[in-house]
């Protein structure tokens, strides 16, 4: 058995008086996607930025692909893709000078032929000469993407890679990581998305509080946490807070769904306990999530 | 996943690992080249305009009205040889600290960078280096345009850029310097009216230091803008052996903030 791509143990960051990451174990098998999944504020970002030695840490060790961080960050960098949440392309120049660079940075031998391979990767190919500016908000994600592969890394950083994006371009993003979980890369994806985290990881770690809280696969979170149904009821707030009251004095668990409850692990609640009005559907990653988290997802 | 999928991963990239890599300071260095070809025109248009705008009010204008010459040399010669020093702090200072605030908290550009394998010390002495050959050259325009105000070409005037580039690291150290410890763009109000325009009246460039009282006279002994007007007029009129103490001064000057930059950008830059 290989290796672990990334290798975090007992990992604290402070700023000040705010941890950010507590006491953090995490790893990541080679070749898997892995989804981080938390609320804002987890510590997803600062977990991120010390992978790629921008934050250090105040205790704890880093392992990247071997190498130790941060005295070695600039070998693992050199095998690592990054996929910012915030787009930070070069917006004045063009499509191709944006990755030539980035393909001088990472000290690719052939940049041209990286540059191409990228271009055809995110499908900007017709595009190459086009100022930044000139694109369209999908095409410049799919650019972010393709500047992050331009050196056709081992493991891949992506940090909230379709935050604030539409369901299209979300959609295309979503088949372009598709594609490299195919290829083989390791992925560690932070996200807040429950549906991406579905979609896209083989496993996912739940992160709280600067700490992993859960970790699995979807399908196993969802049966461990939130059993195989959920049934939202819906009714004025005092019939709600008897339903809730009821379902969890019967031992299940109760969160709540914006104008409803979700009384997870419905199949085992006895007869009367739900009423026949209630929705009942497959539980979800996002059922955990706020059973776990606390927060709402989106 | 299948066997086949599994070697569909690149092999390991080794790159040659070791502080000041000169190919991540050249890849650095082209993302600026690469931005710059898109406004190369207004800032070569402004940096060869202004010096001859003050050539024409200064030199032209004092010089046939009061001033006549300076030792022996007619003021728009004196002038245009000074200028040089004038067109390398703002060439160097402003866009550093500028370009530095703007590439860190508005661009991310700095996020981006550092994400690949180059490290602050490498990011900090490339832009540092791209500045000081912008304003090195730029630095140079107004001797050129004296020459058209009849001053004697000399060989010494090769050296020009040289001393004008080492002073515009200098000085793009102190920029960035600047940026990496201010907190909002505004404070760079403070560095141009205490600092920079200042150190470019004193710097003997419009009329010689030593008519100025003891106390200012040594300090401007400390402003690397007299030395590099020294050094200019040195390459336009005869070297001296002081000017070995003014490059030297320009040389100590470049490198003391080149790692007082590194070292404010790498608190700045990670946390």
């Amino acid at each position: 058995m290989s290796a672990p791509a990334i290798r975090l143990k007992q990992v604290v960051k402070t700023f000040g008086p705010i941890t950010a990451v507590d006491g953090l174990d995490l790893e990541v098998p080679t070749g898997i996607c892995l989804g981080l999944l938390g609320p804002n504020g987890a510590g997803k970002s600062t977990t991120m930025r010390l992978l790629t030695g921008q934050a250090i840490a105040d205790s704890g060790s880093i392992d990247v692909l071997g190498h130790s961080l941060p005295s070695d960050g600039k070998r693992a960098r050199a095998e690592m893709g990054v996929v910012p949440q915030l787009d930070n392309l070069d917006v004045d120049v063009t499509v191709e000078e944006n990755l030539a660079v980035f393909a001088r940075l990472y000290r690719v031998a052939d940049v041209p032929d990286a540059v191409d391979r990228a271009l055809e990767l995110a499908r900007l190919t017709d595009r190459r000469r086009d100022r930044v500016d000139e694109l369209s908000g999908g095409m410049r994600r799919r650019l972010l993407l393709a500047r992050g592969l331009v050196h056709e890394p081992r493991l891949v950083l992506l940090d909230e890679p379709t935050v604030g994006l539409d369901p299209q371009i979300r959609t295309q993003l979503w088949s372009l990581i598709d594609e490299l979980r195919g290829q083989g890369v390791t992925i560690l994806m932070s996200t807040h998305y429950i549906e991406e985290a579905e979609r896209l990881a083989d496993e996912v770690a739940v992160m709280t509080a600067g700490s992993i809280i859960a970790r699995g696969r979807p399908a196993d979170l969802v049966l461990e946490h939130a059993g195989r149904e959920t049934a939202e009821i819906y009714a004025a707030p005092a019939a709600l807070a008897e339903h809730r009251e009821r379902a969890e004095a019967a031992g299940l668990r109760v969160r709540p769904a914006g104008p409803a409850i979700a009384v997870m692990g419905a199949e085992r609640a006895t007869d009367g306990l739900i009423p026949e009005s209630a929705v009942r559907r497959a539980a979800s990653l996002e059922d955990v999530f706020v059973l776990l988290t606390g927060e709402e997802a989106e | 996943m299948s066997e086949a999928e599994q070697t569909a991963v690149a092999e390991p990239q080794r790159i040659h690992v070791r502080r000041l890599d000169p190919a991540a300071i050249g890849a650095v260095m082209s993302r600026e080249v690469a931005n710059f070809k898109t406004f190369w025109k207004g800032t070569t248009f402004s940096s060869v305009l202004e010096p001859i705008v003050y050539l024409l009010a200064f030199g032209l204008g004092l010089g046939a009205t009061i001033v006549g010459d300076v030792g022996g040399v007619p003021y728009v010669q004196f002038v245009g040889t000074g200028m040089v020093a004038t067109a390398v702090i703002f060439s160097s200072v402003l866009p550093a600290m500028f370009g530095t605030f703007v590439k860190h908290h508005f661009q991310r550009t700095y996020d981006a960078i550092l994400a690949t394998p180059v490290d602050v010390e490498e990011l900090v002495t490339a832009e540092m280096l791209w500045i000081g050959l912008r304003a090195g050259f730029y630095g140079s325009a107004p001797l050129l345009v004296t020459i058209g105000f009849g001053l004697d070409p000399a060989w010494g005037m090769l050296l020009v850029p040289v001393f004008a580039f080492v002073t515009a690291c200098g000085f793009a150290a102190f920029g960035i310097t600047v940026a990496a410890s201010a907190e909002k763009i505004d404070q760079f109000n403070y560095v141009t009216t205490l600092a920079v325009t200042p150190l470019f009246l004193v710097a003997g460039t419009f009329f010689p230091i030593d008519g100025l009282p003891e106390g200012l006279q040594t300090l401007a002994n400390l402003n690397p803008l007299y030395h590099l007007v020294e050094l200019v007029r040195g390459g336009a009129f005869g070297f001296e052996t002081v000017d070995i103490f003014h490059f030297g001064f320009l040389l100590v000057m470049a490198l003391g903030m080149w790692r007082l930059a590194i070292s404010r950008m790498q608190k700045r830059l990670i946390d």
